[in-house]
């Protein structure tokens, strides 16, 4: 357990590598809420499977290099950033996880504990972000807290 | 005026007739040819033989021009004698015509090797039309074929005739394959090729005697052994032919002797092409032809002056996806010569410079010949390569073409076969007012030889016609700048058959959500789906086979063919929707039935639970075909639509097509099932079938073309499988039959279809049966997943919460 932010984190073993193709996605459910994560030969990232144009499954997506791209309506999606890759989406955001292989096995580093309300759906929690917030050396980055 | 004879109506007469026409005085031209057709491309008839092109598309002079130049063209006649005191020549037709100048330009015959009974049916040469049309009458799917020769033409030939479904050996006398071109090396690798393709080459082997009794069934080889064969072609070669030379007292020794103005050993008779040896070399390729039918017109009209002084001989091997080019002195053996080698066996490609005195002296290329035109220049301007020297094999890429149009100088070559230089060009767009490629092609004949130079006739004219409309060449996004036609080409002649590898080659190695399922697509369809399916290039609805709806959960439509069902199957459908609690079930717009909102880890046990096929309502393909009632219980009914439209169904449904084809077949033209706007429709009438193609009833209401009509419901099939495959190869990605049809044109499309050549019909069927073959119905995977979490969701490998 450590402290990021104000918000405790903890590296969680998530998926067995072989689970998730090359260049394609899996959704993971944690706890109430879905985690996509992709594997792009040389590392896998895991982001919120909730596209932030209308929740499309981003696990889902096209892998195209470093981004995704939503099924339902081609929101181009940086898994690096989270950030919105074309011009239109550009200010929107889904949150990022740090990601960790050992033995095979997937870590995701997961804010805990997440909210959990009884009969609530991760798709109707609220989207986390929707600005980018610009930090002091000038590199826009999204507000996960 | 004065009569000009012309014996010989092939590419080097008649090219050379059309610079005695642009010369003074005129003549009053008689042209005998004992072939019955027009002046046509000699060089294409592979492409002929191939069933890629129409005896009427290599036509190069049509009737038309030889009545706007009021010459007199006798087919059919072959010249028999030639009287040189007495000025006429004779024909076999026993027609005498007198003449004041004679040009003999009768090619060349084919060399037949000396062979015991030779004379059997079933034995070929391989030099005009006629030969050709012989040919593809003979030939047919399994026919065992021997080409003997491994010349260009043999293995055009042979080429050819395995595209006609014939199993192709090449019997070739040398060691290696095109030894007048290539050294052994590049032999080596040429034959490599050829084996890839699945033709056999046997080589260092010389035929004895063609075996069987009045009809060819093997071919033995001197020192023992033989193989059989149903058909054999002889290309071994080709010899100038010389009997009128010798006729007209002429000096002949291979072949009729002509010096540096074309003149032969009479005043009055000029000889040009395959039949006439210049400083003691006969040529057998176009370019050199039409270099000597330049300086001949000049001499020949009273304008003598410009010399002949010998060609630089250069082949292309025309066999899609098998590169081959060779250019100058090749052998490892000349005096005082470097040799520049590169080989890269994996890929193929085989380059070999030789080098003389700092010059370039000869060329082989195998593999790639895509710096062909750069060397071939080399050759001609004899420019110092010192300066280059690090880069002899590997030119600095040219990124944009029109950088490379532009440092061209005026004089050197765009069109090898036709020698036409950039200056010529440049000045026919400005002084002709020249604007398409076509009436380049009309005015100059650049690129109706071979054709490879194309590319650089549209760059130069791109670069100097103002208003120059490029034909709108589309590329599929910007991860890979290649027209989508070329893109094929490419993927099929270097046998790519992975969309990653497609990608790092000719892209930018990463692709997206917009190339990705088109080379899926190409792939799938080129391999006829023999390649090497990545699911990750696919959208989600094809990695697992259902529609992915706005809340991310799935639609499952199965197949109910021509909408005829059965109340087992909709009880099954019924069960499904209690058992999975599915939120909607819906009645649609194609007579199927549509379970909507269902989740992605319930698909494979629904698919099972059904007990039907996919119905391809999730992807770029086959979807279904719309019926009415037809003649079971409908009045009206004149043709079993039902029947024929789920026969049709049956034999296009899993395929993948470039968008979505939706079908209909419709008992009477009352049309209830809306076959007329369909991608493909059967319209019935009283004893015959409409086949309707190209209708749309969506974004755009456009009503079909018809295609054909027919007899039979298989004729009427077949038909629509011609389209169908058609479509499949040619037209672009997420192209709709309504836009590929007004792109194309019905006339083209008819052309290319239900009346191309057998051959060509042949193969798109044999493409289309071996798709078909290699497809299956995607909900198997519900048994065999194609990855084991294809369809389930992930849980995480420890709890994380309370």
């Amino acid at each position: 357990m450590k402290e990021t932010q104000g918000v405790t984190r903890r590296w969680t073993r998530i998926a067995q590598c072989r689970d998730i193709p090359l260049r394609e996605g899996r959704a993971v459910k944690v706890g109430n809420r879905e985690i996509a994560i992709f594997n792009l030969g040389d590392r896998f990232l895991a982001v919120d499977n909730r596209c932030p144009h209308q929740g499309g499954p981003l696990a889902d997506g096209i892998v195209s290099g470093g981004s995704v791209v939503c099924p339902l309506h081609a929101w181009k999606i940086s898994l690096e950033t989270g950030e919105g890759a074309n011009r239109a989406n550009s200010s929107s955001c889904v949150e990022t996880f740090r990601t960790r292989v050992e033995h095979g096995v997937i870590f995701l580093e997961i804010a805990a504990p997440v909210v959990s309300s009884e009969g609530t759906s991760a798709r109707d929690l609220p989207l986390l972000c929707v600005k980018p917030v610009t930090l002091a050396d000038g590199e826009a980055s999204c507000n996960h807290a | 005026m004065k009569k000009l004879v012309v014996v010989g109506n092939g590419m080097a007469g008649v090219a050379c007739v059309e610079q005695i026409l642009r010369h003074s005085p005129k003549f009053d031209i008689t042209i005998f040819g004992d072939e019955t057709h027009v002046n046509y491309n000699r060089i294409l008839l592979s492409s002929v033989l191939a069933g890629e092109k129409r005896s009427d598309d290599i036509v190069l002079n049509g009737l038309d021009w030889y009545q706007q130049n009021s010459i007199d063209l006798r087919v059919g006649v072959r010249i028999a004698g030639v009287d040189s005191l007495a000025k006429t020549v004779t024909g076999d037709d026993g027609s005498v015509t007198r003449f004041d100048k004679l040009l003999l330009a009768t090619g060349s015959v084919p060399l037949i090797p000396s062979i015991e009974e030779v004379k059997k049916e079933g034995v070929f040469v391989f030099r005009n039309l006629d030969d050709t049309r012989a040919l593809l009458e003979r030939c047919r799917p399994g026919l065992k074929a021997v080409v003997i020769g491994g010349g260009l033409l043999g293995l055009e030939a042979a080429r050819g005739l395995q595209v006609q479904g014939c199993e192709v050996t090449v019997v070739h006398l040398m060691e290696w394959l095109m030894e007048r071109q290539l050294d052994p090396t590049g032999g080596g690798y040429l034959a490599a090729k050829m084996n890839q393709m699945g033709i056999t080459v046997l080589l260092g082997l010389s035929t004895s005697a063609i075996l069987g009794n009045g009809k060819v069934e093997g071919v033995q080889f001197k020192g023992g052994g033989s193989i059989p064969a149903d058909l054999v072609v002889i290309a071994a070669g080709i010899r100038p032919n010389v009997g009128l030379g010798h006729e007209a007292g002429l000096e002949v020794k291979r072949g009729i002797v002509v010096n540096d103005y074309m003149e032969t050993s009479h005043p009055d008779i000029f000889a040009v092409g395959e039949c006439v040896q210049h400083n003691g070399i006969c040529y057998g390729l176009v370019a050199p032809l039409i270099e000597q039918g330049k300086v001949l017109a000049a001499t020949i009209t009273g304008n003598k002056g410009p010399k002949y002084q010998g060609s630089v001989q250069a082949a292309k091997l025309k066999i899609m996806g098998v590169d081959v080019f060779s250019a100058g002195e090749i052998g490892d053996k000349l005096d005082g010569s470097e040799v520049i080698r590169y080989e890269d066996p994996a890929l193929g490609i085989y380059r070999k410079l030789n080098l003389k005195d700092g010059k370039l002296a000869g060329v082989i290329l195998v593999g790639d010949t895509a710096d062909s035109h750069r060397y071939m220049d080399w050759l001609r301007t004899q420019q110092d390569l010192a300066p280059l020297r690090r880069q002899l094999l590997f030119p600095a890429p040219t990124e944009d073409i029109g950088i490379d149009i532009a440092q061209m100088s005026d004089s050197e070559t765009i069109c090898g076969c036709m020698g036409v230089t950039k200056g010529t060009i440049i000045h026919a767009i400005h002084e002709k007012g020249v604007n398409t490629l076509a009436q380049l092609k009309e005015c100059t004949r650049a690129s109706t030889g071979c054709g490879s130079c194309s590319g650089l006739c549209q760059s130069l004219l791109k670069a100097v016609v103002p208003e120059f409309e490029e034909e709108v060449k589309r590329t599929i996004c910007q991860c890979i700048p290649v027209a989508e036609d070329q893109l094929r080409e490419i993927l099929r002649s270097q046998q790519l058959k992975s969309v990653q590898e497609v990608l790092e080659i000719y892209g930018n190695g990463i692709g997206c959500e917009i190339c990705k399922p088109a080379l899926s697509y190409m792939l799938d369809m080129l391999w006829c789906g023999d390649h090497d399916e990545d699911r990750s290039a696919r959208f989600i609805n094809d990695r697992v086979h259902a529609n992915i709806q706005k809340d991310g959960t799935f639609s499952v439509v199965p197949r109910i063919r021509g909408g005829v069902t059965s109340p087992d199957e909709l009880r099954r459908i019924a069960d499904v929707a209690d058992k999975y609690k599915v939120p909607m079930l819906k009645i649609t717009g194609s007579q199927r039935i549509d379970l909507l909102g269902v989740k992605k880890s319930d698909l494979p046990e629904i698919w099972a639970d059904l007990g039907m096929p996919s119905g391809q309502a999730y992807t770029k393909g086959v979807r279904m075909v719309k019926t009415c009632v037809g003649t079971d219980f409908c009045r009206f009914g004149v043709q079993d639509s039902t029947g024929a439209g789920i026969e049709m169904e049956r034999r296009f449904e899993n395929l993948f097509t470039p968008h979505k084809v939706k079908m209909g077949a419709v008992g009477c033209p009352r049309n209830c099932a809306e076959a007329t706007v369909k991608d493909i429709g059967l319209v019935g009438q009283e004893g015959s079938w409409q086949v309707v193609v190209g209708g749309a009833a969506g974004k755009k209401v456009r009503k079909a073309d018809l295609l054909v009509t027919v007899e039979t419901t298989e004729q009427a099939l077949t038909a629509a499988a011609l389209f169908f495959q058609y479509y499949r190869e040619s037209a672009n990605y997420l192209e709709r039959t309504y836009d590929f049809v007004e792109r194309i044109g019905i006339e083209k499309v008819r052309k290319e279809t239900v009346y191309a050549p057998d051959p060509a019909k042949h193969g798109l069927l044999e493409r289309l049966r071996k798709s078909k073959e290699r497809s299956s119905d995607a909900w198997l995977e519900r048994d065999t997943p194609r990855h084991p979490t294809q369809f389930i969701q992930i849980k995480p490998l420890e709890e994380v919460f309370a």
